[in-house]
């Protein structure tokens, strides 16, 4: 499945990447897949999208628990927690 | 409602004054406004802070902050709500943030008026860079911000 990516805020500057077009394998099926999928990369990325780093998460613009399922083509998101206001 | 996201400086007498004049049914017209400050957040008790920039995810910003004017809506008879928030580099003393709310008496205007403040506060993806002597940070979510919202739920 071909899905989208976005990183914003201090991910986007901690990975050096804002957004990517990637093809996930089969066994990657939820939201909370895609972010451990990630993690293998090493790096920035096991360090920036670790489990228990304060991480949220939206699919298609919607903010979202990791259990949410990817659709073909969805957008993928992973940002801090929002300080906006 | 209106909800608008955008880098320019609204002003607030030209926003209520419409909201009124739109709205003769309505009694009451409560407004937040979210200024740029100048403490930094490391609490030195210093003021430091030279310049904000407010990041966002454009698309699911506008998409969010219906969402939580929508929830409002559900909630108390609202005649009309503005929500406008800034993005961009901000400087101490600039506005981010105007929450207005048109209603047939006060009470539901406070409390709408504050409901989508606190909702805002943790569900609209902006995120906050302080610029300051000793570099750039990015502000981090406060657990009072959770607190606010949980007496919603």
């Amino acid at each position: 499945m071909q899905i989208q990516l976005k990183f914003f805020a201090s991910v986007r500057e901690a990975l050096g990447v804002a957004d990517e077009t990637v093809r996930v394998p089969d066994s990657v099926v939820t939201v909370g897949d895609v972010r451990s999928w990630l993690c293998r990369r090493g790096g920035p990325w096991a360090e920036t999208l670790a489990e228990g780093r304060a991480l949220r998460m939206a699919c298609d613009h919607v903010m979202t628990a990791p259990a949410t399922r990817l659709t073909e083509g969805c957008e993928v998101a992973f940002f801090p927690p929002v300080t906006g206001g | 409602m209106t909800v608008k996201v955008q880098a320019e400086d609204f002003d607030l007498g030209r926003e209520v004054d419409a909201l009124r004049h739109a709205h003769p049914e309505a009694g009451a017209i409560a407004c937040f406004v979210g200024v740029v400050r100048d403490l930094n957040q490391v609490a030195t008790g210093a003021h430091t802070v030279s310049a904000l920039e407010l990041e966002h995810y454009p698309g699911m910003t506008e998409k969010a902050l219906q969402t939580i004017v929508e929830a409002a809506q559900g909630r108390w008879a609202l005649a009309d709500v503005l929500v406008i928030h800034r993005y961009g580099k901000l400087a101490p003393t600039d506005q981010i943030v105007l929450v207005a709310v048109a209603t047939a008496h006060r009470g539901d205007a406070f409390a709408a008026c504050e409901f989508i403040m606190d909702y805002l506060k943790t569900a609209a993806p902006f995120w906050k860079k302080e610029s300051t002597p000793d570099g750039t940070r990015w502000v981090e979510a406060r657990d009072t911000d959770d607190v606010a919202l949980a007496k919603w739920q």
